[in-house]
């Protein structure tokens, strides 16, 4: 049966409550659960696994932290991923370091989930796509998935992986069906995707910009252009080793994230090409992410900041010369 | 404290200017005419009325997610803030805002806020600022019985209440947050008795009542303005629509609170309230309340009307303003 995005997350998580005791759920209006990603655990799994905060990010993602390290395996939503300011120090100074400061003592096997990017008019502190902030922070492990079937496996592995693990999902693509493997369907952290093969160009798309990309790709297949798109889907832990053997390939990578091109996802992946596959690339990697700019309100404005299809089509013309 | 005419009128002016304007954004949102989030206050007009008809020109207000009422009751312009609701260069802040973020710096707006909380530190901080230029100014801060939750609310009261900062707090406790019943996740009954843990006052006032909201907030705006320290005021009241316009498409047929309890507080309006009184001092007759909505209607209309004129940003203005000079 076709499944949604939002469906493959309340699958994943409806799957691993059940599997393991100790998981529960923790968050804003998880309850009733606004998305719909957590509908009816309440249900399944009672009010002692599946609790609303009050809106207190620092003293409930730190709480989720606490339960981790005491031995349970919280998944603990942030709404829209902005808020994770709100929470920094418990996810950075705290969750991210304490194993490595305590001698390797702390598990800290604690899912944190979260809607980033832009969905159409949210402004500035509602659309921001936030996991750069992250990367930065060794410690913390980092899942983008860009459609349902990855949503549930890579989310699923994030659960029961026994590190902090922020899933990022985006406001997007909510929507989004697909069939979805049946029985229990685990996609591991650190495996990249070859969304679409191709000969004459990488292109590392990350999240939303996964189907976007493909349909660039479609578009210029039909001139002879053959793109490649590589989903890391994990941005930490990374598969280094997928996108090189596709630059080493193709000689050509462009980068397409919703980040900022600053500091962001497409820098971090694009230095790497840059430094490990010099020797193989015929021209520089080209980045297409979002202005350097807080997303904007206004629909033209708001177009404009983002990375889009124009833009990504742009950068693998200059990079085919095409 | 005996209130002239004018100033009852004014009152009753803003709070039929909030109602107006949120009924016509909703409407609009409902149609698909505005993007984004929007969030209405329907319901609650009282409490921004009633503390800033109580504020001077050159004091600040700090907003929320639900702010146009406190805009609004500040002197924010109809026009403009449509026009920023609709995405348009000529709206507050270029259509870079939107509902959830207009800011009048030159009416001492300091924004509406997409951060539950945030907006806390930010009216701690402006009192601050009146105490280091040494300015009579004072700031009154909105938020939500949600926000009194966050850290950024207690941490503001223990050092407003430590640096006696020219602050006002105000709780507009609608008894919930999103769709979360407020008694489920808040340790209290009454946000005003976290005043007591910051030895501030806390006062519990109802939130529907325009002239209460006025008296109290007057006496706690002339307690801190003579250096007295903050206070917090407790608003109850209650918010008549959805946590955001269009929530049913999420919600589907789940609900969160009863047709009964919302039937209760539709009684309990606070322009219906205001009328009654008006109609009861003898001061003011029907006919000038008329006269008030039917001159709110037209501004209203001349503001929509404005804002749908209005022409869109141009894309190459999406890099200005990231940076002052
Ligand atoms: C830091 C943060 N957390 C969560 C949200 C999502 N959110 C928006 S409004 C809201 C409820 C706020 O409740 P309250 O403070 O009582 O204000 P009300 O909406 O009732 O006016 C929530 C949880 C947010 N915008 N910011
Ligand atoms: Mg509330």
């Amino acid at each position: 049966m076709p499944t949604t995005f939002i469906q493959a997350i309340n699958q994943a998580l409806s799957e691993e409550m059940e599997r393991d005791p100790l998981t529960f759920v923790m968050g804003e209006d998880v309850v009733l659960s606004a998305f719909g990603a957590t509908k009816g655990l309440i249900d399944k799994f009672g009010p002692r696994r599946v609790r609303n905060t009050p809106i207190a990010e620092a003293g409930f993602v730190g709480a989720a932290v606490g339960a981790a390290m005491a031995g349970t395996r919280p998944i603990c939503e942030v709404e829209f991923a902005s808020f994770f300011y709100c929470a920094m120090d418990q996810v950075c100074n705290q969750a991210a370091k304490l194993r490595y400061m305590s001698g390797g003592q702390a598990r800290m096997p604690i899912t944190f989930r979260c809607v980033y990017g832009a969905m159409g008019g949210a402004a500035a502190q509602h659309s921001e796509t936030v996991y750069a902030q992250f990367l930065s922070v060794p410690g913390i492990k980092l899942v983008v998935p860009s459609n349902p079937s990855d949503m549930k496996g890579l989310l699923k592995s994030a659960i029961r992986d026994d590190n902090p693990v922020i899933v990022f999902e985006h406001g997007a693509l909510g929507g989004q069906r697909e069939e979805i493997p049946a029985g229990d369907h685990l996609v591991p952290l650190g495996q990249a995707a070859v969304k679409r093969a191709g000969e004459h160009v990488t292109v590392v798309a990350i999240g939303a910009m996964v189907p976007r990309t493909l349909r660039v790709a479609d578009k210029l297949a039909k001139e002879d252009v053959s793109v490649e798109v590589i989903d890391p889907r994990t941005l930490v832990p990374l598969d280094e080793a997928a996108i090189l053997a596709s630059v080493e390939k193709t000689n050509r990578a462009v980068v397409v994230d919703e980040g900022h091109w600053r500091g962001g996802a497409a820098a971090d992946i694009a230095a790497i090409i840059g430094e490990k596959a010099f020797d193989f690339l015929d021209g520089p990697v080209r980045r297409v992410t979002t202005l350097d700019v807080p997303i904007p309100f206004s629909p033209p404005l708001e177009k404009a900041a983002l990375a889009n299809e124009a833009k990504i089509e742009a950068a693998i013309r200059a990079a085919v010369g095409r | 404290m005996d209130l002239g005419k004018d100033k009852m009128l004014e009152m009753y002016r803003m709070m039929t200017r909030i109602r107006l304007f949120e009924a016509q954004v909703r409407d609009l949102a409902t149609a698909n005419e505005i993007p984004g989030f929007v969030h209405v206050s329907i319901g609650e007009e009282a409490s921004a009325t009633g503390v800033c008809a109580a504020l001077r020109a050159t004091d600040r207000i700090t907003s929320t997610h639900r702010g146009h009422g406190h805009l609004i009751a500040k002197g924010g312009r109809l026009d403009r803030m449509m026009a920023e609701i609709f995405g348009k260069r000529t709206g507050y802040c270029k259509g870079k805002g939107g509902s959830m973020h207009i800011v009048d710096f030159s009416l001492g707006i300091l924004g509406a806020n997409g951060i539950v909380g945030g907006g806390i530190p930010l009216a701690t901080g402006s009192a601050l600022a009146a105490v280091i230029a040494q300015r009579d100014e004072v700031t009154a801060c909105f938020f939500g019985d949600g926000a009194s939750n966050e850290g950024t609310f207690h941490e503001s009261l223990n050092l407003a209440a430590v640096w006696k900062l020219p602050v006002i707090y105000v709780c507009e406790n609608n008894g919930f947050g999103e769709f979360t019943p407020m008694r489920t996740v808040t340790s209290v009954t009454d946000i005003a008795v976290r005043a007591q843990a910051y030895g501030i006052p806390g006062v519990i006032i109802d939130g529907n009542d325009v002239l209460e909201v006025y008296r109290c907030a007057s006496e706690a705006i002339a307690r801190t303005r003579a250096g007295e320290g903050p206070t917090l005021i407790e608003c109850k009241t209650y918010r008549w629509e959805g946590h955001v316009v269009g929530e049913q498409a999420f919600l589907g047929k789940a609900s969160y609170r009863s047709e009964t309890e919302v039937a209760e507080w539709r009684a309990r309006c606070p322009l219906i309230r205001f009328e009654k009184f008006a109609a009861e001092s003898g001061k003011i007759n029907a006919a000038e309340l008329k006269q008030i909505r039917e001159e709110t209607g037209a501004e209203l209309e001349a503001a929509v009307k404005f804002a749908r004129e209005s022409p869109l940003p141009d894309p190459a203005e999406v890099t200005e303003d990231v940076y002052s000079g």
